[in-house]
C-alpha cells in the first residue's frame, strides 16, 4: 500500500485503493487506519483521499546527538537547580557511553566540562539504563548480551535486571569511589531508548543510609527524562 | 503579594514566551507561540502586532496549566521584549494601523543617511548616545508617519499611539483603549534615538529633527516599578517591569557591577558590559546605553556591542539552503572536519553592526576552493558568530582599556559546544553559562519580583547565579591570530556592496 500511495504521486479514494489492491474495502480501511495512527498515512482535509504522510520520512533518520542535547538544556537544567546535583546526558557509542551534555553541581565548586568523555557500560548509572532498554548496546559487548551474567559479572547483571523492572539504575561507587548516579532512559520514535540522563553526585546526596534512593529523586530524574523524550517530537 | 512565583513575557523576535520562576530563580513552567515573519521586499522585516498580542493571551494561560497554576500564584509579570520594533496604533479601536517595522528591517537606510549628512546627527550622539542608523526605532516611526496615508494627521488629533512592543504589550494588559497605559521603560527609550540618555526623558530637539509629533509619544519609566495592574492575561496582576531583551539579559545575569559583561547569542548576538554611572562614548563602534533604572535611583548605563546576524544564520542554513533539518545538527555537520579548509561567511545580510556600522555592505563566502565541503561551510557559519564576538571584545577593550578576563553567555546557541568552545579560543579567556540560560526572560522577572518586593534586593539574585558550564581556550596565539587576519579580509569584501542603483 505505502509504494502504490508513492507511485501514485497525488491523494487516492479509499475506493479506488482497495481496486487497485485487489482488497476488500473493509480491510484496505484496516490497514489505512493503521498506517493513519503511526503517521505514515495521511489524510487530505476537505476530500479525504489518502497520501503519504510525513511520519514516512522521519522514520530511517536516527536521532542526532546534538538535538538531543539542545533539547535536554533547559530540562537538565532544571534537575540540577532542583536537585544541587551534576546532570549527564550520555548516549551508547561503541561498548561506552558518550556524555553528550553536561551540567555543573550548582554550588560554585571548579568543575571540569566532561562532554565528550566516553564511560563503561558496566560501571555508570547511565550504562546501566542503556545496558537494559537500548537494542543496541547489547551487540558491542565482548560475549553474547543474552548471556548478560557472563556479559557483564554477576552483580551487574543484577542490577541491570533490577533497572529493566523499576525503569531507572541507581550505581554507587564503581567509577569512583563516593561518587553514586541516578539514571532514565530517554525514548525515541516506538519508544526506543536513544539515551539516558542522570544526576550525578557525592554518595551521601544520591543513596541514604539503606543502600536506596534519596527520596523523590527516582521520579525527578524519571520525570524529567521523559519530558526530553517528548520534546524529541518536535524537530525546530 | 501572596503570589508564589513571578512570571515573565518573553516577546522575541521569532516568538512569545511565558516563563514562570521560583525564589530561587529556578524555572517551574513555560509555553512559546511563534509568529509570522514577513519579507514583503529585500530588506523589509515585519511583523503583526495583533498576532503577537493574541500569541501573548494564549502563552499566559497555556504557562500556568502546565504547572497546575492560578492566576492568583503570580506575584507579579515583567516584560522583556525584542528592542526597536515599531509599532503604531489606534488608541481607539486598539488595532495598529500599520505592520510593526522589526530591527532588522533596513528601509530607513536613505533618510538615516541624509541626517548623518547633517550637522544634527552629532547632536544625536551627544544627547541619546547613539549616531542614527537603521537599526534604532525613531527613523522606522519617521518612515510610517511619511508613508501610511492620513497618519500624520490623526497624530495631531490624539487618536494615534507610538511605541516599542513592551509598550504594545503594557497598553493592552492594562486594558487598552479602555484606559490602558501608554508606558515605555528606560532601556526601549534609550533605542530609539529620542531620549536624553541623561535625564531619561523625550528630547524635544531630536524629537522636532525627525519632525514626530510629541502626542504619539509614551511616558518613559524606570525598569523597575509597578505601571499598572492586568486587566486582562492575568488579571489583577501587577506589571512590575519592563526591559529591551538584551538588558534584561544583561539584568538576568546579575551583571550589576561596573565592569560586569555577558553576550547572548539568539537571533543576533549582543554584548554588554555594564559601565556604572557614566555613560561611556565609544571610538570604536560600540553603542552606549541604559544597562537599567529602578525606581527613585540614578540610572546604571552600559556599553553594547550588537551583531545583527548569530543564530540567523544557522537559520539561513537550515531554511534557504536545506543543509540541515534542525539548527542543532548544524554541530553534527560541522564536527565532520577540522577546520573550515579556508571558508569564511561574513553574514551583512542587513548591513554590518558593531563595531563596523557599514549599512552598504552585504554577506559574503569567501575562500571556495574545490577542496570545500558543506561540512566547512558548516563550520563557517558558527565561526561566524565568534569571529564577530571577538571584534567586539576587542573595540570594548579598545574603548575601555580594559581587558575581559572571563565571558558570561546565555541564549540558545549556547547549547552548541563547538561554537562556545570556538568564542572561548578565539577570546583567548573562560567562557561561562549560568545555570538557567533562559536571562532574558529571568531579567524580567527579577525586575517585577523587585518592584513588589518578592525579591528583597540584588544581593539575594547575585546568589541565585550559578555557573552551569565552563569552557576554557585551548588555541594556540598562532592560529588565533592567523584566522583573526583571515576574518579581517572576509569583512573587507562585504564594504560598499550596495549602490545607488540596487536602493
Amino acid at each position: 500500500m505505502l509504494g502504490l500511495l508513492g507511485a501514485v504521486g497525488e491523494p487516492v479514494t479509499l475506493g479506488d485503493l482497495s481496486r487497485m489492491l485487489g482488497l476488500a474495502k473493509g480491510t484496505t480501511h484496516g490497514i489505512l487506519r493503521t498506517l493513519c495512527g503511526v503517521g505514515f498515512v495521511a489524510q487530505e482535509p476537505g476530500s479525504g483521499r489518502y497520501h503519504l504522510g510525513a511520519g514516512l520520512a522521519a522514520i530511517g533518520a536516527p536521532l542526532d546527538p546534538h538535538l538531543l542535547r539542545s533539547r535536554s538544556v533547559n530540562w537538565a537544567d532544571g534537575l540540577a537547580a532542583r536537585t544541587g546535583l551534576e546532570v549527564q546526558v550520555g548516549i551508547p557509542k561503541g561498548p561506552a557511553v558518550e556524555l553528550i551534555h553536561h551540567v555543573f553541581r550548582p554550588d560554585g565548586s571548579p568543575q571540569k566540562l566532561r562532554v565528550g568523555e566516553l564511560q563503561p557500560l558496566h560501571a555508570t548509572a547511565l550504562g546501566h539504563v542503556l545496558l537494559a532498554f537500548s537494542p543496541v548496546v547489547s551487540r558491542h559487548l565482548p560475549v553474547d548480551a543474552r548471556n548478560l551474567d557472563a556479559a557483564v559479572g554477576g552483580e551487574v547483571a543484577r542490577d541491570v535486571r533490577r533497572t529493566q523492572r523499576r525503569g531507572w539504575s541507581l550505581v554507587d561507587g564503581m567509577l569512583a569511589p563516593g561518587v553514586a548516579a541516578l539514571a532514565a532512559p530517554i525514548r525515541h520514535h516506538g519508544g526506543a531508548v536513544v539515551g539516558a540522563l542522570a544526576v550525578v553526585g557525592p554518595s551521601t546526596s544520591v543513596v541514604g543510609v539503606g543502600g536506596e534512593p534519596r527520596p523523590s529523586l527516582p521520579e525527578l530524574v524519571s520525570t524529567t527524562a521523559r519530558s526530553v523524550s517528548s520534546t524529541l517530537e518536535e524537530r525546530l | 503579594m501572596t503570589g508564589r512565583f513571578v512570571a515573565a513575557i518573553d516577546q522575541g523576535t521569532t516568538s512569545t514566551r511565558c516563563l514562570v520562576f521560583d525564589h530561587a530563580g529556578r524555572m517551574v513552567a513555560v509555553a512559546q507561540h511563534e509568529h509570522r515573519q514577513h519579507f514583503p521586499l529585500p530588506g523589509w522585516a515585519e511583523h503583526d502586532a495583533s498576532e503577537i498580542w493574541q500569541n501573548t493571551l494564549r502563552v499566559l494561560p497555556e504557562a500556568l496549566r502546565s504547572a497546575s497554576l492560578e492566576v492568583s500564584d503570580i506575584a507579579a509579570v515583567g516584560i522583556a521584549s525584542q528592542r526597536e520594533t515599531t509599532v503604531v496604533w489606534d488608541r481607539l479601536t486598539g488595532r495598529p494601523v500599520a505592520p510593526a517595522v522589526t530591527w532588522q528591517d533596513t528601509r530607513t537606510a536613505a533618510l538615516v543617511e541624509e541626517l548623518n549628512n547633517d550637522p544634527v546627527a552629532s547632536l544625536f550622539e551627544e544627547v541619546c548616545g547613539l549616531r542614527p542608523a537603521g537599526y534604532f526605532a525613531a527613523p522606522r516611526l519617521r518612515w510610517l508617519l511619511d508613508h501610511v496615508p492620513g497618519l500624520r494627521r490623526r497624530c495631531r488629533t490624539g487618536e494615534i499611539a507610538f511605541g516599542t512592543i513592551e509598550s504594545w504589550l503594557i497598553w493592552n494588559l492594562t486594558g487598552g483603549p479602555d484606559g490602558g497605559e501608554h508606558l515605555t521603560d528606560v532601556t526601549n527609550a534609550s533605542r530609539t534615538m529620542l531620549m536624553d540618555i541623561r535625564t531619561l526623558q523625550w528630547d524635544k530637539r531630536l524629537v522636532d529633527a525627525l519632525d514626530i509629533p510629541t502626542e504619539i509619544l509614551p511616558e518613559i519609566r524606570p525598569n523597575v516599578q509597578v505601571y499598572g495592574t492586568c486587566r486582562v492575561g492575568l488579571p489583577g496582576v501587577p506589571i512590575g517591569g519592563a526591559f529591551g531583551d538584551q538588558q534584561a539579559a544583561l539584568f538576568g545575569q546579575t551583571c550589576f557591577d561596573e565592569g560586569e559583561a555577558k553576550c547572548t547569542y539568539g537571533t543576533g548576538a549582543f554584548l554588554l558590559m555594564n559601565t556604572g554611572d557614566h555613560i561611556a562614548p565609544s571610538r570604536n563602534g560600540l553603542l552606549s546605553t541604559v544597562a537599567y533604572a529602578r525606581d527613585g535611583e540614578p540610572p546604571t548605563y552600559a556599553t553594547e556591542g550588537s551583531i545583527a546576524v548569530a543564530g540567523a544564520l544557522v537559520q539561513w542554513f537550515r531554511d534557504s539552503l536545506e543543509m540541515i533539518k534542525s539548527a542543532p545538527e548544524i554541530e553534527t555537520l560541522a564536527r565532520q572536519v577540522e577546520d573550515n579548509g579556508g571558508c569564511y561567511i561574513v553574514p551583512a545580510f542587513a548591513g554590518l553592526f558593531s563595531p563596523h556600522w557599514q549599512p552598504d555592505a552585504r554577506g559574503v563566502v569567501v575562500g571556495l576552493t574545490s577542496y570545500v565541503t558543506k561540512a566547512h561551510l558548516a563550520r563557517a557559519v558558527l565561526e561566524a558568530t565568534a569571529y564577530q564576538t571577538a571584534e567586539v571584545v576587542d573595540a570594548i577593550a579598545a574603548d575601555s582599556g580594559l581587558a575581559f578576563t572571563r565571558l558570561k553567555v546565555d541564549g540558545g546557541m549556547t547549547a552548541n559546544h563547538l561554537l562556545m568552545q570556538f568564542v572561548s579560543d578565539l577570546l583567548g579567556v573562560p567562557v561561562e553559562r549560568p545555570l538557567v540560560s533562559e536571562s532574558v526572560s529571568l531579567g524580567a522577572a527579577y525586575a517585577a519580583g523587585l518592584a513588589v518586593g518578592y525579591w528583597p534586593d540584588l544581593e539575594v539574585l547575585r546568589g541565585n547565579w550559578h555557573r552551569a558550564a565552563l569552557w576554557e581556550p585551548r588555541m594556540t596565539e598562532a592560529l588565533r591570530a592567523r584566522g583573526r587576519a583571515a576574518w579581517s579580509r572576509a569583512v573587507e569584501r562585504t564594504l560598499h556592496w550596495i549602490v545607488d542603483e540596487d536602493r
